[in-house]
């Protein structure tokens, strides 16, 4: 079946080609995706099996289906330990932490890039210098210096040593260079003041990159560990993550409540994957900026 | 009133806009890393006054004595947390090369392709602990899920296999954290810059290849590769500079460092002498020993990025 005058047959030799590729791809997308998502769908499943249920597995099958399906550890987990105090501490600080961040750096990025004063040049290459240092260096000086100030287990130690990156300035300051000059130009002919070219031409200008860097900051700081992990002692001043493992050493000596550690971990992972799926954009685009600094 | 020109009026505005930021950037930052080099050559416990001890710090931490005509390390257990580090760092090239797999499967444009992006990234927006917990209960040795298949599978063939303690032997609770590792990163940011750069490949490129008879392995050997070698020594780079500050939150609440150590990185070290043993002094020296490392890793990327990879004129 070998005819290669025939032009229908080489359309049908294509066309089968092209069917056998997307069945190759599809095919290793769908064996990625089932390896992505089934320990998720264990941990959905673990989350609404009560402590016994939860063993038994080991006698026959694997219960993939919870039966009965038990609703009760998405109630008793905010009793066990207090998940919604964590809630809150993580919210507030986070917000605090995005804000500050997000404002300091916005102002310190537009005078980098537009404005000319003695010595610009060398604070900015301060800025840049210390973006290649270890966290750990300066954590560990800061963390002192929170002694110091009697800042352990309060807010402020959360939130205030966070805000002053040299990261987010660096990356507004890349963007703010981007835009054109000229609306500048214009406002200020108009006899707009500098802070007035800031707030009406450059900010409105910059939403991407400012949401960008929103998007960024507020993920990191939800998820950071190690430092509210060093300057927190007391329960109620612990945000989720530190919780949460706080939450798995009550269960040092015994095998946990797998279920009620299970759905503590979904209810901590549910409103950032909302935050993500609807600025998935802003993600990319943040990972793609970083990625061109290098 | 004093009249300004506007160069001057522009350069308090410069400082004053910059202030806001700088103070806290001098305070967190700039004034700490100072601070950090200070303590490094200080023995202090957070409650009596700091030491000077000079090199003590750094002598301790890298240097060897004799003992009985072989010599030994004064510091055995940092050397230990430093391979462990190693150790957990040679997952690196089969990250990057998953990474760019799937990049290039997801890279077609076919129906639901999105729907598959969003689940590789999963991992990636999930909060690390809950991930964490997640996996310990996995590799839980007597319920965990991985055994339970391992069991069940060597069933189907009537062979008895056992349990693997993943987490609880000294042997397996490295290459524990790797697959766990693996499994988080592939589908995360270094995809997405992999697929940034695979859609920066000029179509040309490819269409002169298809022209002239090229396969597809061949067009990625002499096309995709090179073109996008810039990202892939960038991703290498980074993931080396992140994998010698990582694994202490993974350790923390999976192993707690242990068993015997083994998964204790210098990170997780780190912590123990700052918080655990408040051995101030001693845990800036190692601190300051990562960021050397860190430096000679960041300086050999500018001497040779350049020189090792291809740069397109695009």
């Amino acid at each position: 079946m070998r005819d290669e005058g025939s032009l229908a047959n080489k359309v049908k030799i294509a066309r089968k080609k092209k069917i056998l590729k997307a069945c190759l791809i599809y095919g290793f997308l769908i064996l990625g995706g089932v390896t992505m998502i089934l320990p998720f769908l264990w941990m959905i499943s673990t989350s609404l099996k009560s402590y016994n249920s939860v063993f038994i597995f080991n006698l026959k099958d694997i219960h993939w289906l919870p039966d009965p399906v038990y609703w009760k550890n998405y109630v008793d987990v905010w009793k066990v330990v207090p998940f919604a105090r964590f809630y809150l501490n993580s919210i507030f600080v986070c917000v605090a932490v995005t804000f500050g961040q997000v404002a300091t750096s916005a102002l310190a990025a537009y005078a980098f890039a537009r404005l000319q004063f003695p010595g610009r040049d060398k604070i900015f290459f301060a800025y840049l210098a210390t973006m290649m240092i270890p966290g750990s260096v300066t954590m560990i000086p800061v963390f002192a210096l929170m002694r110091t100030f009697g800042w352990i287990d309060t807010y402020k130690a959360l939130i205030i040593p966070s805000i002053f990156t040299a990261y987010g300035t660096f990356l507004l300051r890349q963007f703010f260079m981007t835009l054109p000059r000229d609306l500048e130009d214009a406002a200020k002919i108009d006899g707009c003041s500098l802070w007035g070219i800031f707030w009406r031409v450059i900010l409105p200008l910059s939403n991407t990159a400012l949401a960008t860097l929103t998007i960024f900051v507020s993920l990191g700081n939800w998820v950071s560990f190690m430092w509210p992990l060093l300057v927190t002692n007391s329960i109620e001043k612990r945000t989720l993550p530190i919780g949460l493992a706080y939450f798995q050493e009550l269960y040092q000596y015994a095998q946990p409540d797998w279920g009620l550690l299970m759905a503590g971990s979904l209810i901590t992972m549910v409103p950032i994957i909302i935050v993500f799926l609807f600025n998935q954009r802003f993600f990319i685009e943040g990972i793609k900026l970083t990625g061109m600094k290098g | 009133m004093i009249k300004l020109k506007s160069s001057e009026k522009e350069a308090i505005a410069g400082y004053l806009f910059v202030l806001p930021n700088f103070l806290g950037f001098a305070v967190f930052t700039l004034v700490p890393v100072i601070l950090s080099l200070v303590l490094s050559f200080v023995s202090w416990d957070m409650l009596s006054p700091p030491k000077f001890i000079g090199l003590s710090n750094f002598i301790n931490l890298i240097g060897f004595h004799k003992e009985s005509a072989s010599f030994v390390a004064n510091d055995p257990l940092f050397w230990k947390c430093l391979g462990n580090t190693l150790y957990l760092m040679m997952i690196i090239p089969l990250q990057i090369m998953a990474s760019l797999g799937l990049a290039l499967i997801v890279n077609n444009k076919i129906k639901g392709i999105n729907l598959f992006k969003t689940i590789y990234f999963l991992p990636t927006i999930t909060n690390g602990v809950a991930i964490c917990l997640l996996w310990a209960w996995i590799y839980n040795f007597d319920f965990g899920l991985l055994n339970n298949m391992i069991i069940k599978f060597g069933n189907l063939f009537g062979i008895h296999f056992q349990g693997i303690p993943w987490l609880t032997s000294t042997a397996w609770a490295k290459p524990s954290l790797m697959i766990m590792g693996l499994w988080i990163m592939m589908g995360g940011y270094n995809m997405i810059l992999f697929l940034a750069a695979l859609q920066g490949v000029p179509r040309e490129l490819y269409e002169a290849a298809q022209i002239d008879g090229a396969g597809s392995w061949d067009r990625f050997w002499s096309i995709t590769w090179p073109m996008i070698s810039p990202t892939t020594f960038f991703i290498a780079v980074m993931s080396v500079i992140g994998g010698f500050q990582g694994g202490f939150m993974q350790a923390y609440i999976m192993t707690g460092g242990g068993p015997d150590r083994s998964t204790t990185t210098l990170e997780y070290l780190i912590y123990n002498h700052l918080y655990s043993w408040q051995h101030v002094g001693y845990a800036a020296g190692i601190a300051w020993f990562v960021f050397v490392i860190v430096f000679l890793v960041t300086m050999f990327n500018w001497r040779f990025g350049g020189k090792l990879v291809q740069y397109s004129h695009y």
